[in-house]
């Protein structure tokens, strides 16, 4: 298959960066990242700066990833990242546009790499629960009901990819947030953090995340599907106080 | 070339369900008040590292952690699907600590330290208390309890799983837990940050020098004690199911200090990956061993049904080889005996799917029963994201073909020799985790590496280094000149890499070689011929390495190809030792497979006589000239039998 790449090059975070045009051929069998592998290695035989890119697991699990094709964060398949794309799901998209992360909060650090720290300072705002590591008591002893255990799960199951972000029109890190609340408010570690959804969310503000106005776009772009149902329960324990 | 020093393990005696807990007792302490003067550094950040550094920085010592990736939520660990184990008989199955410990030390081919692993199976419980209460939504029962699944290896249901994502929940605990120490200021986090070299002050480790992946920017970390829990070295391989940045580069540079490298060549094969299609294919993608408790393995009987349809195949013309040859264990049986099943079958000439160099690689693993059996609804509830998972990469829906199923590098037992306190033989440099080589023996048992992990991280580490740093006087703030010295040593090394005389080819390309060695003659089958061999191929690569070894881009901001050109140069070296590991080890023991050692029935044959001993290997100052050092293996609570799985 041959493709005509538009790949977004930025050297440096405070240059301007962009789009240049490549062409390659590669297998449909490939997965989108071995695309820009087999870019990459073209580049470096013939002298050039690879692409910088993030990955790691490859698959679709450690949420490193963090590329927008044609517009869409993690590209064209839905609840899929971008490791999980493959060339033969663009078999009749011979022009791809690649660019990083679009937000304020996560500055392009290069190409294709963007910072997104400012999640990590939103779990360290209160993502957590208190309890001390090498102390607790018997599991067994609170039981929890299926129902429950399994809707922590599916809001515990977020990667922290930021794509909920990128696609945003505010930028915004609700989902992420609600997500993190919704998990930690249905298990059982005695008195609840009553403080933490608004804790977590000025710091979402000082990050420089914008607010939710429920466009919902981000339920649309999320990997793992993460529901805005979990922005409902993180305004409820957030007004609740 | 032997050494006949003795390592000492620091192996407690006594009964051995006291050791643990008398070993505790005899460790020092520091008090509350003096911790804080105490500095720690913790490379890596999975489970393990995560775990080490949220206890350690909460009992009030000063740590500084150390990441390559963006966020240390990203460490491989959050990839691990299965589960994890605990002898908490909840099913009233017969399960206990002794059993747990048995199954460990038998999955292990008797490779291991009693001590060690018994000490494991005792903490398993601990583990699952500690995860619960942190919010982990590891999988209940309508009764509101937590539920579990059986695994290979293993008779009795002690698995604790959360869905396939694990490792993915366990890790965000002790995540989440160290993101709490980030915000009290007692943990200092460094994210795209990598360890370049140990700093040795007086012998001991004092520190280490990292590499600001962003800025190229190297810095000197001093602190009075250094842990490593940096994962395993599967990606020497190239095609692995580690993630693409796993290396050894940090254990490889400790043991050229000093530390001791053990068990190097024990590499585990797991059974259920997808199988590779093409040539410039990156990585494998694992898929859980839990699909073995309803998914039945199984190949065409005859070579020329190999390519029809699989659901057109008549129930006769198929071979459930597992169930044939391991009627007892089945598709449980452990992963190394299923894997080289698997093997025979396709060398047999029945493998399914893609061709890899003529010789079709797959099986299949089916679940068209269990969907009679329980209904879809039933299966999907168990297997669903692993069956989306598997239909996005390979295009083919499980719920309608058998998936199709090959070994692949998974795990390696092998790491930095440690005695029973963690400890490498480097003072203050303890390792934890994959890093280290303990408790799996020549083959690990499925959902014990994140037991492993996070046993040594909440409750191992804690108490024994803190006995260390009790013998320590906090590091004097000082110009010590091996900060200098170590700093130029690591220049000089990424200046060397980034000036090849001759650049040819990128550092990529000598890795798909290196892997491809290794793969052939040190993976699922080895013997004495091709180890010799492999080893002579591997020195001429490494010296075509440093000659040709093409580099873009310059050492002062993000340079991902002088990144992976580091971890590689380490490879290159490791893997000799790797190959010269199961060179000696005239033997067949769990993972590791000597042609010339197995029966005439093709299991594997162990020389208890004369094998059962820890290689452990130190640095000579020659990569190809590296000096063994046995620790003898004592079995006073097992008698190591043949490992019967019939």
């Amino acid at each position: 298959m041959k493709f005509i790449l538009h790949i977004w090059r930025q050297s440096r975070p405070a240059e301007s960066g962009n789009f240049r045009r490549y062409e390659l051929e590669v297998s449909a069998e490939s997965s989108f990242l071995e695309m820009l592998d087999a870019l990459n290695e073209q580049l470096i035989q013939a002298g050039e700066e690879p692409v910088a890119f993030d990955h790691d697991c490859r698959e679709g699990i450690c949420g490193s990833c963090s590329l927008v094709i044609n517009g869409e964060p993690h590209g064209r398949h839905r609840a899929t990242t971008s490791c999980q794309q493959y060339m033969r799901d663009y078999q009749d998209q011979k022009e791809l546009w690649i660019e990083p992360w679009r937000a304020a909060a996560f500055p392009v650090i290069q190409d294709l790499i963007t910072d997104r720290s400012a999640l990590d300072r939103l779990i360290q705002a209160g993502g957590y629960i208190p309890v001390r590591t090498g102390a607790a008591p018997e599991a067994n002893t609170i039981p929890v009901a299926k129902k429950v255990a399994d809707k922590a799960f599916d809001a515990a199951t977020c990667i922290g990819c930021g794509a909920c972000v990128a696609v945003c029109p505010n930028a915004s890190a609700t989902l992420f947030v609600a997500a993190k609340v919704s998990h930690l408010s249905s298990l059982p570690q005695g008195k609840l953090d009553a403080e933490r959804p608004a804790k977590m969310l000025a710091q979402m503000q000082a990050e420089g995340f914008g607010s939710c106005s429920n466009y919902r776009e981000c339920e649309r772009s999320c990997p793992k599907q993460i529901s805005t149902e979990n922005i409902v329960t993180l305004n409820r324990a957030l007004y609740r106080n | 070339m032997n050494e006949t020093i003795q390592l000492d393990g620091h192996s407690p005696k006594g009964p051995l369900e006291q050791r643990w807990t008398q070993h505790k007792y005899n460790l020092r302490v520091v008090s509350p008040a003096n911790r804080k003067h105490y500095r720690i550094i913790v490379v890596g950040t999975g489970l393990a590292g995560a775990s080490a550094a949220a206890s350690l920085a909460e009992m009030g010592y000063q740590v500084t952690t150390v990441c390559f990736q963006d966020s240390p939520r990203r460490a491989h660990s959050i990839a691990a699907q299965g589960g994890i184990n605990a002898a908490k008989n909840y099913h009233n199955d017969g399960d206990s600590v002794w059993r747990l410990f048995y199954d460990m030390i038998k999955g292990g081919d008797f490779r291991a330290r009693e001590s060690n692993v018994f000490r494991l199976a005792e903490l398993s419980t601990g583990i699952i208390d500690q995860a619960v209460a942190q919010g982990v939504p590891f999988a209940r029962e309508y009764s509101g309890y937590l539920a579990n699944r059986s695994f290979g290896g293993a008779q009795v249901s002690r698995t604790f799983y959360a869905r396939g994502q694990t490792g993915q929940q366990l890790l965000l605990g002790a995540y989440q837990a160290m993101s709490r120490q980030v915000a009290l200021g007692h943990i200092r986090h460094l994210s795209r940050t990598e360890m370049q070299d140990l700093i040795l002050i007086k012998g001991q480790a004092k520190g280490i020098i990292t590499r600001n992946l962003l800025t190229g920017e190297l810095v000197s970390h001093l602190a009075d004690c250094v842990l490593l829990c940096t994962g395993g070295y599967g990606n020497a391989y190239y095609l692995s199911t580690n993630a693409k940045g796993c290396n050894a580069s940090a254990i490889w540079r400790a043991h050229k200090k000093g530390a001791l490298f053990a068990n190097p060549s024990f590499t585990q094969i797991h059974p259920t990956c997808i199988p590779q299609h093409g040539e410039l294919q990156s990585k494998l993608t694992l898929m859980s061993e839990s699909l073995r408790n309803d998914g039945r393995i199984w190949a065409p009987k005859h070579a020329k049904d190999c390519d029809r349809n699989p659901n057109e195949i008549a129930e006769s013309d198929r071979d459930y080889f597992l169930e044939r040859m391991y009627p007892a264990f089945g598709n449980l049986v452990p992963r190394d005996i299923a894997s080289r099943a698997v093997k025979l079958i396709c060398d047999e000439g029945r493998g399914v799917g893609h061709e890899i160099n003529g010789q079709k690689l797959g099986v299949y693993l089916d679940f068209a029963d269990a969907i009679v059996e329980q209904g879809a609804t039933t299966i999907n509830e168990k297997y669903g994201n692993l069956f989306e998972m598997y239909h996005r990469i390979t295009s083919e829906d499980p719920t309608q073909q058998p998936m199709r199923i090959y070994p692949a590098v998974h795990y390696t037992m092998g790491g930095l020799w440690v005695d029973y306190n963690l400890m490498t033989t480097i003072d203050g440099l303890f390792a934890g985790g994959e890093a280290n080589f303990s408790d799996h023996g020549a083959n690990r048992l499925g959902a014990s590496a994140l037991m492993q992990g996070l046993a040594d991280g909440y409750f191992i580490l804690p108490a024994t280094v803190s006995d260390y740093l009790a013998r320590q006087k906090p590091l004097a703030d000082a110009d010590y000149p091996e900060v200098a010295e170590t700093r130029l040593s690591v220049q000089k090394h990424l200046s060397r890499l980034l000036s090849a005389p001759d650049p040819k080819h990128s550092p990529d390309d000598f890795h798909r070689r290196l892997g491809q060695i290794l793969w052939d003659n040190c993976g699922m089958a080895r013997n004495d011929h091709d180890l010799r061999q492999a080893i002579m191929q591997i020195q001429q690569l490494r010296e075509a390495y440093w000659q040709q070894v093409k580099i873009t881009g310059d050492n002062k901001q993000i340079n991902q190809v002088l990144e992976r050109a580091g971890r590689i140069a380490d490879f290159m070296e490791l893997a000799e030792l790797m190959c010269r590991d199961a060179l000696q080890r005239e033997e067949s023991c769990g993972c590791h497979a000597r042609v010339e050692h197995l029966t005439p029935t093709g299991e594997v044959q162990r020389h208890d006589n004369q094998f059962s001993y820890v290689s452990a290997w130190r640095y000579s100052g020659n990569v190809s000239e590296p000096i063994l050092v046995k620790e003898p293996l004592h079995f006073d609570f097992v008698s190591p039998g043949i490992r019967n799985y019939q």
